[in-house]
């Protein structure tokens, strides 16, 4: 069998005479042939342009509708502006509120879904340039059949080389380009639309996770859906402070791997330490596990100004604008290794390792771009061997008796805590410590996100980030714990094991902890939900930053979630998949259980799984410090396929919410695929993206959200136990809302029997029935008669 | 301590902000006037970042005005604890989603509310859930009952002392159980 792809061939034929006949202008267009052995049946949508999935988006849309919560008032995109847009006010090209709002939300899931293309776009050119076109995509051997179903999903191909990435990749830099332009003036004038327009940018950012990350764990070696993936260390106490430190950031880990190939290749390795903050730290060490993890994007700035890194390589996303000048007041190096920050650095890249080394160790250059990983890698290495004699770990954070010095100063002015997001009281702190006691001060450190905005406003000077770093500085060298390395896929015989429960309900939820450390009240917040969901045995799968919180945290016997709880995607499982790039394998997984479990086809398949995954499987993504235009992409892929996600009160600030309303009984139908009868399901599940005030309110919304129109009774009545447990502990009362996910007595907890029957009664509850769950109309295997 | 700045100093507001409330007998007023008041507590009634809970005055003033409140995050336990039944609970971002509905009858089915006053949600949460009360639901006017000014409500106390505002809060109470 052969199919064409979308590459097309032109071929023009003027004149051709044979001894049967003569063509004249013929002119054939065709695509590249490839050898497919591929036999499920291409499904409707292979490579989606921007409007093919609208009907599905407006499905969704209608029920979940968007609740705006502009945070400018004004427009002032254009030279006509600024307009004001206030409360139904319309901008000089005519544009209102909402249509603004929902182009602000396409616009910031294009940013994201650009931002992991670009990164994929450069990964596999350097993996393809290193290991050859033809490298095979092994991701997990035979545990991994299907390995690409983000992919196979959106695109109808099935990749079995790193070349075959390519066309993926050309098809998502031109949907984005299409999706760039909307947002021009005068373009899309709905507000469902760009919406529509956003969740499709969702979409693409999904698979483009799922090539970077493929590509990155086919290449390099990192752990193959390996769920004995090793312990790795991670914290602000695990590096050696004696030992030349290279510090890496950002998310792309082609340099970091260059380093850990140069030290092993000279007989270093061990003798200098590589660490790393944010997702290149998770990929290094999924790489070599004896690297180490400092933690999230928020122990950036705290973590340089110890003064412990010699050498700070930086390649993309997430790295503190201000790195560079942080770096410099602690005589650190920095090398970029990426087109997307240059920071104004000479270009070195085309010279000899030697001449770059010598000019950083003297000074003639604070730093160097270099964009050949290999040679950026080894002038890393070696820069630190040179340098960090010379620093002898200079910091940028004074000692304890000028931090009570300058805090004599303070004048309670407020002006820290006005420009703090978190609200945190620290004047009346920093008061107390001028006074000689320095624990109030140091009592922040857990809830502070290590922004540093405060330092900007003083107007005595008084540098309170770093003061608080200072008072908590016997917590922070505390910092050492256990992550497990990033694993990759889920295997598909996990997905055969838990398949079948997770969609009949008995297992009560997947709930995926993903996204970055803009938390409201510290990073204690993740761990303590992880606990929770993996105690009462549901899936919990982790990755980013936030799997990297989750692990930063011991319980009694000494012990992190990692280390605490199985490691298997099952019942009870932690489960960190790795870097943001992973998260294709949290959506993939959600696919593969249609695909594998359910045989369905996957294959160009859209709209059906989405259907299907809204309607059955009770996932929720989890982004409780999220901050990012990535993982707003990354949320809004998983609104499109059906996966609802809870941020915290920050994520507030994306402005936007997709949210039910349960009240509204003529949204909560779904056909029943058996009969065509439109069914009344209830809220399940009620919102796809909604921002909790507080950890108990998203606990409680959590185990909520898992329900699904297609759970058993005894799948059912284990999510209600859930539910109605959670709810009960953490708001003092029973649920208001327990008659809307009761659909017959039997998925009614036999537990709680008593106390529910008597709140059915009080509701004058009446019995449904369950359905086997679509909202699309072509689903419906039997229609009858007369329909 | 300035006035009517926001309280978080880039949260600053657009070409319409709120009125500042000069003194708390004012807003004790506008709550008598209005029809259908409604009271929206957060988690910060029992958790605030500085000085003691207000739960109990918020009970206070909901009491002497006949307004229902609508407890957010996890606080229904907290009111029912002091033998207070709030209206509903709901998650502020719900509450917020049906005011802003203009064909939304209200928690009893009777009809929409006039007066909306919120009180303990993280401020800058707040401010947007507000924005989008400013925008959408123009039929309704909002209050900010806390002590940071804030830009986005219909009205709004400027930055006030702690000291000053619980006496606020004193005056407030006092005034609604005037009859």
């Amino acid at each position: 069998m052969h199919s064409l792809s979308r590459k097309n061939v032109q071929v023009k034929i003027k004149e051709l005479k044979t001894d049967i006949a003569s063509i004249k202008d013929l002119e054939l267009s065709f695509g590249r042939l490839i050898s497919e052995t591929w036999t499920e049946q291409m499904g409707p949508t292979p490579f989606p342009n921007v409007l093919d999935l609208r009907e599905w988006d407006h499905q969704i849309l209608q029920r979940y509708k968007p609740l705006y919560l502009p945070h400018s008032d004004v427009c002032d995109l254009c030279t006509m502006g600024k307009c004001d847009l206030t409360a139904g006010k319309k901008g000089a090209c005519g544009i209102d509120v909402p249509t603004q709002q929902s182009r602000l939300a396409l616009l910031t899931a294009v940013i994201g879904a650009a931002c992991h293309t670009a990164h994929a776009r450069h990964m596999l050119e350097h993996v393809i340039e290193k290991y050859g076109p033809r490298f095979p995509l092994d991701i997990g051997g035979l545990n991994i059949e299907v390995e690409a179903p983000i992919t196979r999903l959106v695109c109808g191909i099935r990749p079995k080389t790193l070349s075959d990435f390519e066309e993926v990749l050309d098809y998502l830099e031109n949907q984005l380009t299409h999706l760039t332009a909307a947002l021009h003036t005068g373009q899309e004038a709905s507000n469902i639309d760009f919406e529509s327009k956003a969740l499709h940018a969702g979409m693409l950012d999904h698979v483009s996770l799922e090539v970077g990350d493929i590509a990155q764990i086919a290449t390099f070696g990192f752990p193959k859906a390996d769920a004995d993936a090793p312990l790795v260390e991670i914290g602000g106490g695990v590096v050696e402070a004696q030992k030349p430190l290279v510090l890496c950031i950002g998310h792309n880990v082609a340099t970091a791997v260059e380093i850990v190939d140069y030290l092993k290749a000279n007989n270093l390795f061990g003798q200098v330490e590589v660490a790393g903050l944010c997702c290149t730290a998770h990929d290094v060490a999924r790489y070599n596990p004896n690297t180490k993890i400092i933690g999230p994007i928020s122990w950036q700035l705290r973590f340089i100004r110890s003064g412990a890194p010699d050498v700070i390589v930086i390649d993309e996303q997430c790295v503190r604008v201000d790195s560079f000048e942080e770096a410099q007041k602690i005589n650190a190096p920095v090398i970029v290794t990426l087109d997307k920050i240059s920071l104004n650095l000479p270009n070195r890249t085309k010279d000899s390792p030697n001449e770059i080394v010598s000019d950083l160790v003297d000074k003639k250059i604070p730093g160097a771009l270099i964009l050949e990983p290999s040679k950026a890698g080894e002038v890393a290495v070696r820069t630190a061997l040179r340098v960090a004699p010379k620093r002898q770990k200079f910091k940028n954070i004074p000692d304890m008796a000028e931090v009570i010095e300058r805090a004599k100063k303070c004048t309670v002015c407020q002006e820290c805590r006005r420009a703090c997001p978190q609200d945190l009281v620290i004047p009346e702190a920093m008061k107390t410590a001028g006074e000689g006691n320095v624990n109030p001060l140091a009592n922040l450190y857990d809830d502070c996100i290590g922004c540093g905005r405060c330092e900007h406003v003083c107007p005595v000077g008084i540098l309170p980030h770093t003061f608080i770093v200072k008072t908590a500085e016997a917590q922070v060298k505390q910092e050492k714990y256990k992550i497990q390395a990033g694993r990759g896929a889920i295997q598909d015989t996990e997905i055969r094991n838990v398949g079948s429960p997770i969609v009949l309900g008995e297992i009560p939820g997947v709930v995926a902890f993903v996204g970055c450390s803009n938390y409201p009240k510290g990073r204690l917040d993740v761990a303590e939900m992880v606990t929770e969901f993996a105690n009462r045995r549901f899936i919990v799968v982790t990755s980013g930053c936030a799997a990297m919180s989750s692990a930063m945290h011991k319980n009694e016997e000494g012990q992190t979630v990692y280390e605490a709880f199985s490691k298997n995607f099952e019942a009870g499982g932690v489960v960190n998949v790795g870097s943001c790039v992973a998260n294709s394998h949290i959506a993939g997984a959600a696919i593969k259980i249609a695909s594998i479990f359910a045989k369905r086809n996957i294959r160009a398949n859209y709209e059906e799984i989405a259907d299907y995954i809204l309607n059955r499987v009770g996932a929720v993504g989890v982004a409780w410090g999220a901050y990012a235009q990535k993982a707003f992409s990354i949320g809004s892929g998983c609104w499109r396929l059906g996966v609802p996600v809870v941020v915290g009160p920050h994520g507030t600030k994306y402005y936007r919410m997709l949210l039910g309303r349960k009240e509204n009984e003529e949204d909560w139908y779904v056909y029943d695929a058996r009969t065509g009868d439109r069914v009344f399901v209830g809220p399940a599940p009620e919102h796809l993206f909604f921002a909790a005030e507080t950890k108990e309110e998203a606990m409680v919304i959590i185990a909520k959200l898992c329900m699904r129109p297609n759970d058993t009774t005894k799948g059912r009545a284990i999510k209600l136990t859930n539910y109605i447990d959670l709810h009960k502990r953490l708001y003092g009362v029973l649920p208001d809302d327990i008659h809307m996910f009761v659909r017959t007595l039997a998925d009614v907890p036999i537990t709680m029997k008593e106390e529910v029957i008597r709140f059915l009664d009080d509701k004058k509850w009446v019995e449904g029935r369950i359905p086997d769950p679509t909202l699309l109309p072509r689903m419906i295997r039997k229609r009858k008669e007369g329909a | 301590m300035a006035t009517a700045e926001a309280w978080q100093r880039a949260e600053i507001g657009g070409p319409t902000k709120a009125f500042v409330i000069p003194k708390p007998d004012v807003l004790a007023a506008m709550v008598k006037r209005a029809k259908r008041p409604i009271l929206v507590a957060g988690h910060r009634v029992v958790e605030p970042s500085e000085g003691e809970p207000y739960i109990e005055s918020i009970i206070r003033i909901s009491k002497a005005a006949s307004m229902p409140v609508v407890a957010t995050a996890h606080i229904v336990g907290e009111f029912v604890k002091r033998g207070f039944q709030p209206a509903a609970w709901m998650p502020a971002v719900d509450i917020v989603a049906r005011l802003r509905d203009p064909s939304w009858m209200g928690l009893d089915g009777k009809g929409h509310y006039d007066l909306v006053i919120f009180a303990g949600i993280p401020y800058y949460m707040e401010w947007l859930l507000l924005s989008g009360l400013k925008h959408f639901a123009t039929h309704l006017k909002t209050v900010a009952l806390d002590r940071f000014y804030q830009p986005q409500a219909s009205w709004s106390f400027s930055n006030v002392s702690l000291k000053d505002w619980n006496a606020y809060l004193e005056t407030i109470a006092n005034q609604l159980e005037v009859k």
